[in-house]
């Protein structure tokens, strides 16, 4: 019998729960290897959710995150489950898929004791997936291998139940194989579970130390924070503090998640829940500070606390300049629940006034400006993203440039980038592409294992900037997709960087400048450039577009001028349809923004910033 | 005119709203749709049929009668706006092919237009002609009929040329109808199309030179425009034939330019050219008249009209006729306007046509009569090489006015962008 009976329920009430009762878990898994749909199947089936009441991905919130099928807000569920004659409380604590929150991965496993490794039995393990296992494991987590979608014709459970067993140390034998969609083997899954996962550890009787796993902004509850106690407990309307500022907050409710939020009488050591404090910014509730309470506070948070940091920067602008105020205000409000988006007003001479934007990664990039678009009803230009520069002046001053635009003009002794440690995952027929794609991307192999016979982990050394341009997409296209990446950050490197100015008639336009090696200054000129030929409309005279590096002027296009804008025959009976024509010309002008002299489509500025935009990663 | 614009009802009895009454003193013309041609050249959207696409019920023959019932009704409307006493200042016959009907036909209907409103004693009566449908004879006829002035439609002299466009005419034929035209009495125009595809420079220079050689008073040329919906519409869009391609246009309009300068024709609008200029006695007033904004009606299926007004709200109203023969014919035998539909500009409308039309011709555009704001762009279409300084400045010693240079009237449409 699955779910305990209210006997043995009493013994698993919150607050009240013996820390050997309790199972903390998360699930790793790659987008759409059925994640959710296994969250599912376990909220059913421990009774947490009735089936009729089940909706399809019940954790996933957001809109966008239910139609990408990936979850951006862990949540963490409190299901009961019966091994023999014990009832246990198993938290759910749901992970952020994607490597740009990395670091909220991190914190959500810090919450647990073991990890489910949920691997798509078609497709096997993915790259993300791979770095989020061996982040379980550096973090000590068991981890319980599983394949899902066993159901499904072109499963291969032999052959990846080999590969996880290899990366696991487990016998292949040993590796759960689910689906689900069916239900099958979930039972069992919650069985082991319980019987392999620790039991938390903690003192009830020291301070209170809870660590926030997750902060999440609700319109009418204020900040909701997600929690793991490790030492102590928490209870209602005490004062709590937060050891990073030593802020102070009411607690005005406590609770578990179960699905839905449950108002507690407090939570104790190992358990999962939420606060509401009545804070509105998620900034004054962050993830990885630790809780404790002002009457009897803790000296010593837990570790692993940093500050969320963008690496990624890109100019959003509001294609209706009488948009920014409405802009601006939508900034405002994701920044509620978005403790990493920062922003600060900028002006650009091509697209007006608009914000510079910093972001964890391109996913969080996309995220944001299509919830802008999305929720706000905002049209935008996004300028290609960049990434964060220091560079070092003969002058011994440094300058850390986020915007292309800001780059320096004096003498540079240096410039650095950010790089990164990418785990690309490709069978083994692509290596020698994968390894191309890299080399021209300024990569340096720092090692390669084989997972299987056909599988091959790569390790390199990138930068930032080169995987920020189009280099997901590249490497999707160059593998057939079967290809996949993830990298952290792990410092900085000199290198050999140069600023590109795109000039239309001698004139400047800041959007389309870029910070690209030496080397690729050219290509990037040239591309440039021709599409911008493409993308501008003759004008009355003959437009240069030049690309240079300084003053050197590196590759250059010409618009010809239009010769001729007039219509031949102007009679009696053309006489309307000319002055609507016309009408309609100046309609389309207002569309247009005025570079020098030069009048440029808006479309023109979209197209060519897009297309280079583009370098998401894991979008399928 | 491939289709109508949109607009409101006009009423059945063809009333005008009740402001323009009494309004103004323009000068009136009469503009008279002969809808009717042997063949529908490829590159054509004018409103015209052949024999065969026009089937029973709007013949050839009773066309002078229906049109002649318009030219009452008309008479009546303006009278209704007390605007029914001005002498006609020209008459232009146009089409379609008007030719195609006896020269009696179009005298006839010119008879109709003398009786409601009477000619003023200068008037220009002008017909377009295919070089194909006309005879000594014929042209005599219609002198002493009263027509002055006769406008053929050479589009070129090169046979391939011709061929692509369609028509059917032997361009040796062209100094022949022109001598009989001025024998005859007849002020003569042609009218020429560049920039068909696979005319080459040379060819274009040749039917300049042709067209000059037969010592008219005045040219048009026009640059073909491919319009959809037309058989070489089709032909571009099925990639058979290139689209014409705009700077080649641009380099046929300067070799135009050029070559009837020397030859002593003066361009007064965009695509027009006469010896004597505007005020000189070949431009053609009519055309004159619809680009200074004066009155006009158009008797004929598709036919635009125009009467200027003065209220507060609105600045003229102009109407079209239903654009097929058969029903055309219908609503006037059954006594109703056969008006499809007219729209009532406001001032900003008639502002924006006013700077449209007269910034086309060789006169210019006052700048007396121009916002602030154009105004200003004056000076930086000026620098742009558009328009001419010393007009602008008034360094000629006139008003000061928009005057297009040649590169300006090349890009006309620009400049009336800037200046509205």
């Amino acid at each position: 019998m699955p779910i305990p009976g209210p006997a043995l329920r009493a013994r698993i009430e919150p607050n009240a729960t013996a820390p050997e009762l309790i199972r903390n878990f998360c699930i790793i898994a790659h987008i759409d290897h059925g994640k959710s749909t296994l969250a599912d199947r376990m909220l059913q089936l421990t009774g947490v959710v009735e089936a009729r009441a089940m909706r399809a991905q019940y954790l996933d919130r957001m809109d966008i995150e239910r139609e990408r099928g990936i979850t951006i807000k862990s949540q963490a569920v409190r299901m009961p489950w019966q091994v023999d004659e014990t009832p246990y409380a198993l938290n759910m604590i749901d992970t952020p898929g994607h490597v740009d929150f990395t670091y909220e991965v991190s914190r959500s496993l810090a919450a647990c004791e073991g990890a489910v490794l949920l691997v798509d039995a078609a497709q096997g393990i993915e790259a993300q997936t791979l770095a989020n296992l061996y982040l379980a494991m550096e973090n000590d987590l068991e981890i319980i291998p599983v394949l899902n979608k066993i159901d499904l014709p072109a499963a291969q459970p032999e052959k990846y139940a080999e590969e996880i067993g290899n990366l696991v140390g487990v016998d292949p034998d040993d590796v759960l194989r689910v689906s689900g969609k069916t239900g099958v083997g979930v039972e069992e899954l919650l069985d082991r579970i319980v019987a392999k996962i620790p039991a938390p550890v903690g003192n009830p009787d020291a301070s209170a130390r809870a660590m926030i796993f997750d902060s999440v902004y609700d319109i009418y509850r204020g900040v909701v924070t997600y929690v793991r106690v490790v030492d102590g407990n928490l209870n209602p309307r005490e004062r709590i503090a937060m050891m990073s500022t030593g802020a102070t907050h009411e607690l005005l409710e406590i609770g578990v998640i179960s699905p839905e939020p449950n108002p507690t009488k407090g939570i104790g050591v190992g358990e999962v829940g939420y606060l509401i404090t009545g804070v509105k910014d998620v900034r004054q509730s962050k993830v990885g500070d630790t809780v404790t309470t002002q009457v009897k506070p803790a000296t010593e948070a837990l570790g692993g606390y940093e500050d969320p940091k963008p690496m990624v920067f890109s100019g959003l602008y509001p294609i209706d300049g009488s948009d920014y105020p409405a802009l601006r205000d939508a900034l405002d409000k994701l920044k509620l629940n978005d403790a990493a988006l920062n922003y600060e007003p900028e002006t650009s001479v091509a697209l007006g006034f608009g914000f510079r934007v910093g972001f964890l990664g391109l996913l969080h990039l996309e995220i944001v400006r299509e919830r802008l678009e999305r929720e706000f009803n905002l049209d935008l230009i996004s300028t290609a993203p960049n990434v964060i520069y220091d560079v070092d002046l003969e002058d011994r001053t440094t300058v850390v440039v986020t915007n292309p635009s800001e780059f320096p003009s004096g003498k540079i002794r240096e410039v650095r980038e950010p790089v990164v440690r990418a785990t690309i995952l490709t069978p083994s027929e692509f290596v020698g592409t994968v390894m191309g794609l890299c080399t021209e991307r300024r990569g340096s192999l720092l090692g390669m294992d084989y997972l299987s016979e056909d599988r091959v982990e790569l390790r390199y050394t990138l930068p930032l900037a080169e995987i920020v341009f189009d280099f997901f997409d590249q490497l999707k296209s160059r593998t057939r997709g079967y290809a996949s990446l993830d990298y952290e950050t792990t410092g900085d490197q000199a290198a050999d960087l140069v600023k590109v100015d795109i000039l239309l008639q001698g004139d400047k336009v800041d959007a389309f400048s870029a910070i690209v090696h030496k080397d690729k200054a050219y290509d990037y000129g040239v591309r440039m450039t021709e599409k911008l030929k493409e993308l501008i409309p003759r004008q009355q005279f003959e437009v240069p577009i030049q690309a240079a590096v300084g003053a050197r002027v590196i590759a250059r296009e010409t618009i010809r001028a239009m010769r001729k804008d007039v219509l031949a025959k102007c009679y009696g009976g053309d006489i309307s349809r000319k002055r609507k024509l016309l009408e309609k010309q100046k309609e389309g002008k207002k569309r247009m923004k005025t570079i020098g002299s030069v009048e440029v489509p808006k479309d023109a500025f979209i197209a060519a910033l897009s297309s280079d935009a583009s370098g998401g990663k894991d979008k399928k | 005119m491939p289709q109508l614009p949109e607009g409101v009802p006009v009423p059945d009895d063809g009333a005008l709203p009740a402001w323009v009454v009494g309004s103004h003193p323009t000068r009136f013309g009469v503009y008279v749709h002969v809808p009717f041609c042997s063949v529908r050249c490829g590159y054509c959207d004018f409103n015209t049929y052949t024999a065969s696409e026009l089937g029973g019920g709007a013949s050839q023959h009773s066309y002078a009668t229906t049109a002649l019932s318009e030219v009452t009704l008309a008479r009546r409307v303006l009278d209704d706006a007390g605007l029914g006493e001005r002498p006609v200042s020209t008459v232009f016959f146009g089409g379609g092919t008007p030719t195609m009907l006896p020269a009696s036909d179009l005298v006839r209907i010119l008879g109709g237009v003398r009786d409601a409103w009477g000619l003023a004693d200068d008037a220009e009566v002008t017909t377009e002609a295919n070089p194909d449908s006309v005879t000594p004879q014929s042209l005599a006829e219609l002198r002493a009929g009263g027509f002055t002035r006769v406008s053929f439609g050479m589009q070129s002299a090169v046979p391939h040329v011709l061929a692509t466009l369609d028509r059917t005419h032997d361009p040796l034929r062209i100094p022949d109808v022109v001598r009989w035209a001025r024998d005859a009495g007849l002020d003569v125009s042609l009218d020429l199309i560049y920039g068909t595809p696979g005319e080459t420079l040379d060819d274009w220079r040749a039917s300049l030179e042709a067209a000059i050689a037969t010592d008219v008073d005045h040219v048009s040329a026009y640059a073909l425009v491919v319009e959809p919906g037309t058989k070489m519409g089709a032909q571009v869009k099925r990639g058979l034939l290139p689209l014409p391609d705009e700077d080649d246009q641009a380099t046929k309009y300067e070799l135009a330019d050029a070559l009837l300068a020397a030859a002593g024709y003066e361009w007064y609008e965009v695509s027009n050219w006469a010896r004597g200029g505007i005020e000189g006695p070949h431009a053609c007033r009519h055309n004159l008249a619809y680009w200074r904004g004066d009155d006009w009606w158009g008797v004929g299926p598709g036919a635009h009209s125009y009467v200027a007004g003065a209220h507060p709200e609105h600045a003229g109203v102009r109407w079209w006729n239903v654009k097929h023969p058969r029903r055309y014919a219908a609503l006037l035998e059954d006594g109703r306007s056969p008006g499809a539909a007219r729209e009532l500009l406001t001032h900003e409308d008639g502002e924006l046509e006013r700077v449209m039309l007269q910034v086309r011709l060789s006169e210019g555009l006052p700048l007396d009569a121009l916002t602030p704001s154009a105004r200003t762009a004056v000076a930086t279409l000026v620098g742009q090489g558009l328009l001419d300084g010393r007009a602008a400045l008034g360094a000629d010693g006139r008003d000061r006015r928009a005057l297009l240079t040649l590169r300006g009237r090349l890009l006309a449409d620009a400049v009336v962008r800037a200046l509205t």
